[in-house]
């Protein structure tokens, strides 16, 4: 690991002054910044911790049960959150498939949607939450949708100086559902990563969201596999349907894991099968 | 650059050390302190060698940089014995030979600390599962099932 210069600072202010110099990165929990330093894909000249920045951690939940998630809180706490799991059942699954718990004692969740990959397993859950994204700097406050987040694999639209404080969940849903599709049981990254939402009204879906993670160079929401759901009756030929649009929404890449066609296949089936056990924990 | 003093409270014993920021808290324990029981495999998160507990929690320690430990309660394969009696994890990895090389077994020993401590009522399965994070290239894994499930009994049965 190449040398660097330390910092911890105990304001938002601070971190994001020393944030805005060149050369320098965020450590949250280490676990995507370490392993790349070490790899030397990351060679900071300055590295400021966020660890010893009071109130940055913690999921509050209020009277109208929308959720607040600290950016520094750790995925394990996402995962093991009772708040988390009955609103957010497909958050909670992704924070659940992240690592070994070693890693997610570790990881946070501002870092894993921060550093910005196709495959991160917290974002399709966090996409069908339709959360937004509180970012703080020197400069102030702005909020920002998490599907406007990402701009390419890697890439958000976050500025120099920019830190994610915390994800605001304002729309819980009365079933969601992730499934993460991969080889191994645990210890292995997403081929693809599905999750569905769904409300329901007198028998009819009232909205549903659908969150599709490492099948473009962002991840993104199926609007249109969306838009055909909402005002209907579910049946397994409107599933079906759905999941033929939320395939045609995506363009996957062919890389060593896993071929193109194949992710698009996928895409369509686990959308289907989401949105049923969506529907099944209504 | 220069160096950070750190303060690390590692098995009940204060360390006051004057560290490079990227040290990992592995390679503290291991070079700085010389406590040389937590093994690094693969050092980038993936085999569970480097698991230690810090404030509680299970964690890989190869990805921990030093400097953000000061403070923190380690605990790591040396201090689980006392007076000279061994954790009743370690003593199950002996009844039941859940190592043969025993470069895992720190780290398979510490992960599955925490986990009784947390909840030893886990099934098999999910002893299972919570373990994913630790390879072992050597026992295929029954053995070491069976000790981590005896140890939880006799944990539940003392408790
Ligand atoms: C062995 C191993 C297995 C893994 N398996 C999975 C997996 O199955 N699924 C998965 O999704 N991920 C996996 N990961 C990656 C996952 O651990 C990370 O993405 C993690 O969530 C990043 O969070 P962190 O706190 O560790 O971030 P850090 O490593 O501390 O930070 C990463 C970067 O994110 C940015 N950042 C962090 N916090 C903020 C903030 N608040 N505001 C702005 N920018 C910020 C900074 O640029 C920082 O450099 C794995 C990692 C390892 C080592
Ligand atoms: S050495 Fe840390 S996980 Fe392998
Ligand atoms: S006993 Fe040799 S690696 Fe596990």
């Amino acid at each position: 690991m190449k040398s660097f210069e330390f910092f911890e600072p105990t304001t938002l202010a601070e971190a994001s002054s020393l944030f805005a110099q060149k050369h320098a990165q965020l450590l949250a929990g280490g676990t995507d910044l370490v392993i790349g330093m070490k790899a030397y894909t990351e060679t900071p000249e300055t590295v400021i911790s966020l660890q010893k920045i009071p109130g940055l951690d913690g999921i509050t939940t209020d009277n109208d049960k929308s959720i607040s998630i600290g950016a520094m809180t750790k995925v394990r706490q996402v995962e093991l959150s009772e708040d988390i799991q009955q609103y957010h059942t497909a958050l909670a699954e992704g924070a659940s498939e992240i690592g070994s718990i070693q890693i997610r004692n570790l990881a946070t969740i501002g870092g894993n949607i921060a550093h910005a990959s196709p495959a991160a397993d917290t974002v399709a859950g966090l996409l069908v939450a339709d959360a937004q994204v509180d970012i703080a700097s020197a400069d102030g406050e702005r909020s920002v949708p998490i599907n406007e987040l990402f701009t390419g694999p890697g890439q958000t639209v976050l500025k120099p100086g920019e830190i994610i404080t915390q994800f605001r969940l304002l729309h819980p849903a009365s079933g969601s559902h992730y499934i993460k599709h991969k080889i191994r049981e645990v210890m292995d990254l997403a081929f693809i990563g599905v999750a569905s939402a769904v409300n329901m009204q007198n028998g009819v879906i009232k909205e549903a969201r659908i969150g599709l993670a490492a099948v473009a160079p962002t991840p993104i929401r199926a609007t249109e596999a969306e838009n055909l759901l909402s005002g209907k009756t579910p049946t397994p030929e409107l599933l079906a349907q759905a999941g033929e649009a939320a395939a045609a929404a995506t363009s996957p890449i062919s890389d060593l894991r896993c071929s193109a066609e194949h992710r698009k296949e996928m895409v369509d089936v686990l959308t289907r099968r989401t949105l049923q056990n969506a529907l099944d924990r209504v | 650059m220069a160096k950070h003093p750190v303060s690390l409270k590692v098995n009940g014993d204060e360390h006051d050390l004057l560290i490079e920021p990227r040290k990992t808290l592995l390679a503290v324990l291991r070079d700085t302190i010389g406590l040389t029981g937590t093994k690094e495999g693969c050092s980038t998160g993936d085999c569970g060698a480097c698991t230690v507990i810090v404030d509680g929690k299970a964690v890989t320690s190869c990805m921990v940089l030093g400097v953000t430990a000061s403070g923190k309660e380690i605990t790591t394969i040396e201090g689980l014995a006392s007076d000279g009696e061994l954790h009743p994890i370690q003593q199950a990895f002996i009844d039941t030979g859940g190592y043969q090389c025993g470069f895992c077994t720190p780290g398979f020993i510490m992960a599955s600390k925490a986990l009784v401590d947390e909840n030893p009522d886990r099934t098999e399965e999910e002893f299972r599962f919570a373990l994913g994070g630790n390879i072992c290239r050597c026992t295929g894994y029954t053995k070491i099932l069976e000790a981590v499930l005896q140890a939880a009994e006799e944990i539940r049965t003392n408790s």
